[in-house]
């Protein structure tokens, strides 16, 4: 199901306030990009009541720790804050922005919170302190449980304001996990939270893929003894089992399109063939001697990268899907797979084998240029974007050699580990901006 | 008098050669061709006592010791079928001359069993990706697949499916681990 927002967000402000609040949008994307320096002091419990404090306190780690996610901010450590809003004030009349503005915040956000007859009510502002106004203020209510969506709401405005794009914070991450003995597919939030085991069949799961509008997930699975593709939807209880002779894998959505793109070998060899979500083949895609697998869409649905053992090693390659024109991608190395196709531009994240090591590289698709993102740090593989194209979610075995799921930027800069879970965690797959949870 | 004396030591013969098979049988036990082996045994042995005299023990002898090397021969063959495994290069589906020497050797067993039917599982190993791995696991179940139907045994007694790098026989992560993991092995159904 996906849960119904049940808080009501109101504009604190009157509108011309945002309306004239013009900002040089942070490029999200850029490798070397300015860190936005922030300042999230605690949330003032408006009355005083126990579970007030409490929220309070929770809401306002929550509302830091999601800013820092996103890599674009530099929390300022509230060690060295000068004025305490949680007891003088959150108003614009409450702060002094010089106080601020001194210890090298740009950026503060307050919040004021009320708890009665279980309800929370939440008001969120974000000052710039240098210009002295409020640029973004918010009330949001609801249940208490509904708290962490408020701050993401919020969060998602932040980010509007200062970067131009609302962010990840609706989005999921999909993963294979071996914490319960057998290939499972699991998916949490964006940063981690709430790890959801979706397929529970103790055979082999693997390779989920989203669909655009977030609803459907693909995937491969040894439910019914082969290697077989499944198609299910995570809001309601249907979905479909495409099953036919050898291996059924590897799906890939076209984005804006109830249509997928799976390696299928019913024919013999190993080629892509399009497919409608209710599994029905189109049309077959590839039509090369040896393995074509892993197809990855640009963002318009009018290319598509795959692996290609054509060229006698496993090599990406990008086909024109009006003509059916492949050309070949990588020339460096040789085994170059997992192409991910980055959502907002024309570059493609993969995985590239190098002196007998995996690591993520990412290529421009119309200079060839390569970048590597990892070095020295185990094996790297199955990169996925964030659907702002701004973080990059892979599998690392920089830990003892276990494989877990790390987040970096798109620049490779810093990598954190997503999640604890047992066992190994492999394949991430990041969702649209908006996913359906379970 | 002496006629009865010859048949007393024509019943004991037999007795002591019933022993032994009694004996060699019990032996052969934790196979399960012995079960029947057993039940032969005794079928013959039953046989055996509606026998004229004029029939020694000892063909008896050599006869059911040859059912027993025959079928003790048939076990080693059906297990070196399912145990021995035929062994790929990395990023290869290509039969090498030691794969094809031991598909050689499969092909006859099952022009000998012609009821036997195979699931060929193709594997790899850790290294490289899931997806990739998977297409891979699936042209070298169909490499040995192929070879078969070539040597003359019927597609419709040959599957195929890929584990890709999901079911190593080794979970070490070295060249000799590696080297077992890539491999395609045999399942009677």
């Amino acid at each position: 199901m996906v849960k119904r927002s049940l808080f009501v967000a109101v504009l604190l402000v009157c509108l011309p306030v945002t309306l004239f609040a013009q900002y040089d949008y942070v490029r999200i994307t850029n490798p070397f990009l300015h860190k936005i320096p922030i300042a999230v002091p605690l949330f003032k419990p408006l009355s005083g009541s126990e579970p007030e404090v409490m929220a309070a306190q929770g809401g306002a780690d929550l509302l830091a720790d999601t800013l820092a996610f996103t890599r674009c901010f530099n929390l300022i450590n509230r060690a060295v804050f000068l004025e305490r809003p949680d007891r003088t004030g959150v108003t614009l009349a409450d702060i002094d922005c010089k106080n601020w503005r001194d210890i090298g915040a740009e950026f503060l956000v307050t919040g004021g919170v009320t708890v009665a007859g279980g309800i929370v009510e939440m008001e969120l502002r974000l000052f710039d302190v240098f210009k002295e106004r409020m640029i973004l203020g918010k009330k949001y209510k609801g249940k208490p449980e509904d708290q962490r969506k408020m701050i993401h709401r919020f969060c998602a405005e932040v980010m509007e304001q200062l970067t131009g794009t609302p962010g990840i914070f609706e989005s999921r991450i999909a993963f294979v996990s071996t914490g319960d003995g057998s290939k499972e597919i699991y998916a949490c939030e964006f940063d981690g939270y709430d790890p959801q085991r979706i397929t529970r069949n103790s055979s082999i799961n693997l390779s989920p893929a989203w669909s655009s509008d977030g609803r459907w997930l693909a995937y491969t699975s040894y439910r019914k003894g082969g290697p077989d593709l499944y198609i299910t939807n995570l809001t309601e209880n249907r979905g479909t089992v495409f099953s036919k002779e050898g291996i059924n894998i590897a799906p890939s959505w076209v984005p804006g399109q109830f249509m997928l793109a799976a390696t299928l070998s019913f024919e013999g060899d190993q080629e892509i063939y399009l497919l409608t979500g209710s599994g029905t083949v189109v049309r077959r895609l590839t039509r090369s001697w040896g393995i074509d697998v892993s197809p990855s869409f640009s963002p318009d649905g009018k290319r598509m990268a795959f692996v290609s053992g054509r060229a006698g090693s496993p090599q990406i390659f990008v086909m024109d899907m009006a003509s059916g024109r492949t050309e070949r991608l990588t020339f460096e190395g040789g085994y170059n797979t997992n192409p991910s196709w980055n959502p907002v531009n024309d570059t493609i994240a993969y995985c590239a084998k190098t002196g007998g090591v995996f690591n993520i590289h990412v290529i421009d698709v119309k200079t060839g240029t390569t970048v590597a993102l990892t070095a020295d740090q185990g094996d790297n593989e199955s990169p996925s974007w964030s659907p702002d194209g701004s973080l990059i979610a892979f599998s690392s075995t920089r830990e003892a050699g276990v494989s877990r799921i790390y987040v970096m930027t798109a620049a490779g800069t810093d990598p954190r580990r997503l999640l604890i879970l047992p066992g190994e965690q492999t394949g991430p797959k990041w969702s649209p901006a908006v996913a359906a949870g379970r | 008098m002496e006629k009865k004396r010859l048949f007393v030591m024509f019943v004991m013969l037999f007795a002591i050669c019933g022993l032994l098979f009694t004996v060699s049988c019990a032996k052969q036990s934790v196979q399960s061709e012995a079960v029947e082996l057993e039940t032969d045994s005794s079928a013959a042995s039953a046989e055996v006592s509606q026998m004229t005299a004029e029939e020694t023990a000892e063909e008896m002898a050599e006869e059911m010791a040859e059912a027993e090397a025959i079928a003790a021969e048939e076990a080693a063959a059906r297990d070196a079928f399912v145990n021995e495994h035929i062994h790929f290069d990395f990023d290869k589906s290509t039969l090498t001359p030691a794969a094809r020497e031991i598909l050689r050797a499969k092909a006859m067993w099952l022009r000998n069993n012609v009821d036997a039917s195979v699931v060929i599982e193709g594997h790899c190993d850790e290294r490289g990706t899931t997806e990739y791995n998977l297409a891979l696991g699936d042209r070298r179940a169909k490499a040995a697949k192929d070879f078969l139907v070539d040597m003359g045994i019927s597609a419709s007694r040959l599957s195929t499916i890929s584990y890709g790098e999901e079911r190593p026989l080794d979970p070490g992560s070295n060249e000799a681990a590696w080297a077992k993991n890539r491999r395609a092995q045999f399942v009677l159904r």
